[in-house]
């Protein structure tokens, strides 16, 4: 039942307890009182506008930083990167060398390059940077929870 | 120039303040200066392509002026950078700039500016 609140919720965050328990077969009482559950649980994080930034007109470039770091200093790095605003996403991970993937959004090529060059090489425990500035967005989605199956516990 | 100017542009600078070697926006090679003595040995030793990067955005000169405080430093490479050179001839020339500063500011007494 949960999941199934869930995937709705996904589909649409604005649509009533009253529609998704139709829907579901379900008071909406009981929606709400799951959807409450989950909220506690953390299960549901929130709820936030999805918003086209080149459609607003925003200026803005997108860049995918890669930050290559001493093992001992790795999980402090990226601790601090994920505190800057900067930063839209960072992600750890481990191929040859330990790394921080992040998604970092800047105004201009040149403030990207401050950001990285002021903010981010100067860290200790970092020994290189690669950044590739995004030139196409193909796609971007959230994990969705449609095609799960299953039982969430609370 | 005093012994206590030239002290001041021969310091070290905290690590904040340092130059961090890129090689385009955002690739950063690994490579830093925190010292003009450092600074010669990072021109020596980097990649050609960050040396033609930071000299076409006048990035060494805003640093030697900025953080090193050395206006004539900061002019001979606004020099360079009017020249034109490219590749090795941009990094010798520049490595034989910066290091024959060093030198004079280590003999404050024995060059007159």
């Amino acid at each position: 039942m949960d999941l199934e609140i869930l995937k709705a919720l996904q589909e649409n965050s604005q649509q009533t307890y009253t529609k998704i328990g139709k829907r579901l077969n379900l008071a909406h009482s009981t929606v709400y009182d799951r959807v409450k559950k989950m909220e506690n649980a953390k299960i549901i994080n929130g709820y936030t506008a999805i918003v086209d930034l080149e459609k607003t007109g925003v200026r803005n470039i997108l860049a995918i930083v890669t930050v290559y770091t001493d093992p001992k200093e790795t999980g402090r790095v990226a601790e601090k990167l994920a505190q800057r605003p900067e930063v839209l996403e960072a992600y750890t991970s481990f191929s040859d060398e330990l790394l921080i993937v992040t998604k970092v959004v800047a105004q201009s090529q040149e403030d990207l390059h401050e950001f990285i060059a002021n903010s981010v090489a100067p860290m200790d425990g970092v020994l290189r940077i690669r950044t590739s500035i995004v030139t196409k967005k193909l796609k971007e989605t959230h994990f969705s929870i449609t095609n799960c199956t299953g039982q969430l516990h609370l | 120039m005093t012994v206590e100017n030239s002290s001041r542009i021969l310091r070290t600078v905290p690590r904040e303040k340092a130059f961090y070697f890129f090689t385009s926006i955002g690739n950063y090679t690994g490579l830093s200066a925190i010292s003009l003595k450092e600074f010669v040995d990072r021109i020596n030793e980097v990649n050609v392509k960050s040396l033609e990067f930071h000299l076409g955005r006048g990035d060494f000169e805003k640093w030697t002026a900025e953080v090193l405080e050395d206006q004539w430093l900061a002019g001979e490479i606004k020099r360079i950078q009017r020249s034109g050179l490219m590749g090795e001839a941009l990094r010798n020339q520049l490595s034989l700039t910066v290091s024959r500063r060093m030198k004079r500011l280590m003999n404050p007494g024995s060059f007159r500016f």
